[in-house]
């Protein structure tokens, strides 16, 4: 089958050769000389687009995707409203580029610009970026910053930070000389002497995460004093849906705030696409990486905006960029913002109180089955962690024949918690879900 | 046009959140609540719609307008992938589904995917392996960096420098100076490519590789290409390929069969993937068989009854650099469209996307000065380098583009050339629009003579008319909050 995106047609063709003065579209390739030719190049033919959507509906039928979810661990199961879809689907905006031309891109920096602001409101600070890739290579971004800042190369992370995102700073940073310090949890929560013992005048940065990988919430005020005691910046990591209700990074002192914004209007889509986010005090807003959108006027003093501060970047100073960040995540910002408009400042706290309503109600149910224990030395948000009296992973299995993913087993990440469950409760969980679900529990042990 | 902040009444909503279904709780501990609530703009739903909807009337987008912005490939995108990458079986899927007892079975689907789009876009670049982990270009790049310090690391070699063309993407030598090497650029010879003299002169003991884009960013094809690798692999250099340009290339030459040991894809440009106005694209890497070892984990295996799993049994991999496969949703896209064009469909984009840009080239080189008169491939540069006799600069002749409807290309890059105009017709065009492109470049050069101040004044037809860059970056305003 041929390629019928490519419009020309024979004659189009021939008078296209014509005027370009060759015989054959292969002379165009003279260039490419045979011995540079491909070796081979074995794709399948062509099929018609029914064909397509039938393999791929196929595909889709082998994922048991509507499965009820308790599973959350940094990714989470929230509604979406329709709005979001249907206004994020306008092809202006998604077949669009970057707004390299201010002027034919006003809407994809209007709604960058509202995005940025809504994410302030949000977290508190003063200058949001553009966005990112996802949450962990923005908390990468967020290390390498500070080391920039402060030239100082070590780095006290808390354990409580999601595994995953620490799994990736040990990548990213392998061929460069920096020296993590990791701390270690002591019952779900900061192991707060070793957390202000380690940090000195040699650290960069401490990077913290609230509610942490457990679930638990904290304030971070007196750690984020003692980093900035020593000169040092403090990173938050955040979960955007929990501001509705939780104190801010910007009330504890954070210097830098970063997370996965996925929960803000994004499919879980089997891990992507999804949305890092940045906000930094106003002081560091010249030095962080990723596209800024700012305000500014037009010839006849008409308000419009445009990519600023782009001598930061890397198609300006190619070797000395802050980073080598090129594009955003533009297109799920932008559902990021439309989400935040329409869910707004009553809804936003009103979502987050129906969550944490809900993980409490669940709490409570599991807290009645017999030789299961919820862990409450913290107070949490929408997701808690559970003793089992069994191996967690193995309990998990059996529950996915009741409909159910139960949560995620922690011994995977933390050694000796073999028997521990992440159990996470969004606002979708009906009461139905929760008591089927608590009742399932109680009879897989 | 107001912000949506500037909209918000008081107590006004705009969404019905699931009713609250079980007993009010107490509230969390006043200190760890936020004192005031998020000041989100309040709005009602139909505000929200009115609002997003007439902002994306202030778009140029492929969808509207012809849009032949250099490097970018913004080629149409067929709307049965939209359909797919939204089928609940892939967007409701947990990506730690996997990490339950069992629970591969559930994401069987998922995984298939995964598997064969690496097949494909490895037979596709003639590489051993491929990672779909990449979330974008330039993280592609930064991953297929990290390989090669992880190779040089392996086998003890002492490495510091990366070697780039002085006409390279910026991410290239921003990608190496994080990876934590030292940059050595190399100035471009008379025929378009990178000077081999030059080149020679520079490669030593300590590269560790050798970043190349093919076609490079003038659109030329660089025949010395197979002596370029053969000289690095001497040193033990590894050849870095950014796949940028690959949409010249389909079935015509693979980076693997010419020398290449890693290459990245940008699945946006070359496999029609949405833009999204600046993201989410994906930038899977392929390695030759000296790298295999140390790409990212997890893997997708297929299992000898058929299934498919996901493997971490790599001992040198160099780890994660995503939470999970890469951005899914993307390469679900990529997929679809490689499945429904199939050998011939690709090849067919190759050769119709040379043939656009060497028609509009062929029409234009009367008018503008083309830096280097060679047969170019899926795009060119010229420049305006005549025009600036009579003050009008390349950012003029682009912003008069706008005040007749199409996207500027690419102003002012590559960096070596003069004003430069680096234009990407791509294989979707058709013969009328590329004429009516054509048409008013020339108009464009013609005014240039006749009447500067039309070009200079451009565009009048926007929402807004050139907006004050300087004062963004001096007065900084990035938040209304």
């Amino acid at each position: 089958m041929s390629n019928y995106y490519t419009p020309h047609t024979e004659d189009d063709i021939k008078s296209m050769l014509d005027t370009i003065g060759v015989g054959s579209i292969e002379e165009l390739f003279k260039d490419i000389k045979g011995e540079l030719r491909p070796k081979s190049f074995n794709i399948p033919e062509g099929k018609s687009e029914l064909e397509v959507l039938t393999h791929f509906n196929r595909l889709a039928f082998n994922n048991c995707a509507g499965i009820v979810k308790f599973l959350g661990a940094g990714f989470y199961d929230h509604y979406i409203p329709s709005v979001v879809d249907m206004l994020s689907g306008r092809s202006e905006f998604y077949t669009a580029y970057t707004p390299y031309q201010p002027e034919c891109s006003q809407g994809t920096l209007q709604a960058i610009y509202e995005y940025q602001s809504a994410i302030c409101a949000l977290t508190g600070m003063e200058v949001a970026n553009a966005s990112l890739y996802e949450g962990g290579t923005a908390l990468y971004e967020a290390a390498m910053l500070s080391s920039r800042l402060k030239n100082r190369n070590k780095i006290v992370v808390d354990s409580g930070v999601n595994p995953i995102y620490r799994q990736m700073l040990h990548t990213y940073t392998q061929n460069l000389s920096m020296d993590f310090v990791e701390i270690s949890v002591s019952h779900g929560r900061s192991t707060r002497s070793d957390m202000l013992k380690y940090i000195d005048d040699k650290t960069a940065c401490v990077i913290l995460q609230n509610p942490n990988f457990f679930g638990a919430i904290d304030d971070h005020s007196d750690i984020i004093d003692k980093a900035h005691s020593h000169g040092a910046l403090a990173v938050e990591s955040v979960y955007p849906i929990s501001l509705g209700l939780l104190k801010t990074p910007a009330e504890m002192g954070a210097d830098i705030v970063t997370g996965e914004g996925q929960s803000m209007g994004m499919p879980l889509s089997f891990g992507g696409p999804y949305l890092g986010f940045m906000a930094v005090k106003k002081e560091l807003a010249r030095k962080i990486p990723g596209r800024i959108a700012g305000a500014t006027l037009d010839t006849k003093g008409k308000r419009g905006f445009v990519l600023t501060l782009q001598t930061r970047e890397q198609h300006i100073r190619r070797e000395k960029a802050t980073s080598n960040i090129c594009s955003n995540e533009a297109l799920c910002a932008l559902r990021a913002v439309i989400y935040l408009s329409v869910l707004g400042k009553e809804g936003i706290r009103e979502l987050a109180r129906l969550n944490h309503d809900k993980a409490e109600y669940a709490k409570e149910k599991i807290a009645k089955i017999k030789g299961v224990e919820v862990k409450r030395s913290s107070p949490t948000f929408n997701e808690f962690t559970v003793l089992l009296p069994k191996n967690a992973f193995n309990v998990t299995e059996g529950l996915i024949k009741n409909n159910f993913l139960a949560g995620l087993p922690l011994g995977r990440y933390y050694k000796g918690m073999d028997n521990y469950l992440l159990v996470a409760v969004t606002e979708k969980r009906t009461k139905q879900e929760i008591d089927g679900f608590a009742e399932a529990l109680g009879k897989a042990l | 046009m107001k912000l949506i902040f500037e909209k918000s009444v008081a107590g006004r909503r705009g969404v019905t959140l699931p009713r609250p279904d079980v007993p009010k709780r107490a509230i969390i501990d006043g200190k760890y609540t936020r004192k005031d609530a998020a000041p989100l703009p309040e709005v009602s739903e139909l505000d929200v719609v009115r609002h997003f909807t007439n902002l994306s009337r202030r778009n140029f987008s492929v969808d509207t307008n012809f849009y032949p912005l250099g490097s970018c490939t913004m080629k149409y995108n067929p709307k049965f992938t939209e359909a797919i990458a939204g089928f609940p079986g892939f967007t409701e899927l947990h990506p730690l589904t996997s990490h339950l007892g069992q629970a591969a079975m559930l994401v069987q689907g998922a995984l298939e995917v995964l598997y064969y789009i690496e097949q494909l876009l490895a037979e596709i670049t003639g590489m051993k392996e491929m990672t779909t982990e990449p979330l974008a270009g330039a993280h592609g790049e930064l991953t297929g960096i990290m390989l090669i310090a992880a190779y040089h690391r392996d086998k003890g070699n002492k490495k510091r420098f990366v070697i780039v063309p002085d006409s390279s993407h910026g991410t290239n030598p921003a990608t190496a100076a994080i990876a934590g090497y030292e940059i050595i650029s190399v100035p471009t010879g008379k025929n378009g490519c990178m000077d081999m003299e030059s080149y020679k002169a520079k490669l030593g003991k300590e590269v560790a590789a050798v970043m190349l884009t093919c076609p490079n960013t003038l659109g030329i094809f660089n025949t010395d290409i197979k002596e370029v690798a053969e000289l690095a692999h001497r040193y033990d250099a590894l050849m870095y390929y950014d796949g940028a340009n690959l949409n010249a290339m389909l079935g015509k030459c693979r980076p693997g069969d010419v020398g290449f040991d890693v290459v990245h894809l940008n699945l946006h440009k070359t496999f029609s993937t949405p833009h999204g106005g600046g993201g989410p694209g994906a930038g899977p890497v392929g390695v030759s068989g000296k790298l295999v070892d140390y790409l990212p984990v997890p893997k997708v295996v297929r299992n000898d009854n058929g299934t498919y799993a996901l493997s971490e049994k790599k001992p040198k991999s160099i780890g994660r650099i995503a939470p999970f496969y890469g951005n899914f949703a993307v390469l679900l896209k990529a997929y679809a469209y490689i499945m429904l064009l199939g050998r011939e469909g690709l090849i067919t984009a190759s050769e119709r996307a040379v043939l656009n840009a060497n028609y509009c080239l062929a029409k234009l080189k009367d008018v503008y000065e083309l830096p280097f008169e060679r047969t170019c491939m899926h795009e060119f540069v010229i420049s305006a380098s005549r025009q600036l006799k009579h003050g009008i600069r390349a950012i003029d002749i682009a912003k008069f583009l706008i005040d007749r409807d199409i996207h500027p290309p690419t102003v002012y890059f590559p960096l070596i050339v003069k004003e430069a105009l680096m234009v990407e017709p791509t294989e979707t065009e058709t013969k009328e629009t590329l004429d009516r492109f054509v048409e008013v470049m020339r108009e464009a050069a013609k005014l240039a003579e006749d009447d500067p101040e039309i070009l200079k004044n451009a565009p009048t037809n926007m929402p807004v008319s050139r907006l004050d860059e300087a004062r963004a970056a001096r007065e900084l305003n990035c938040s209304h909050i």
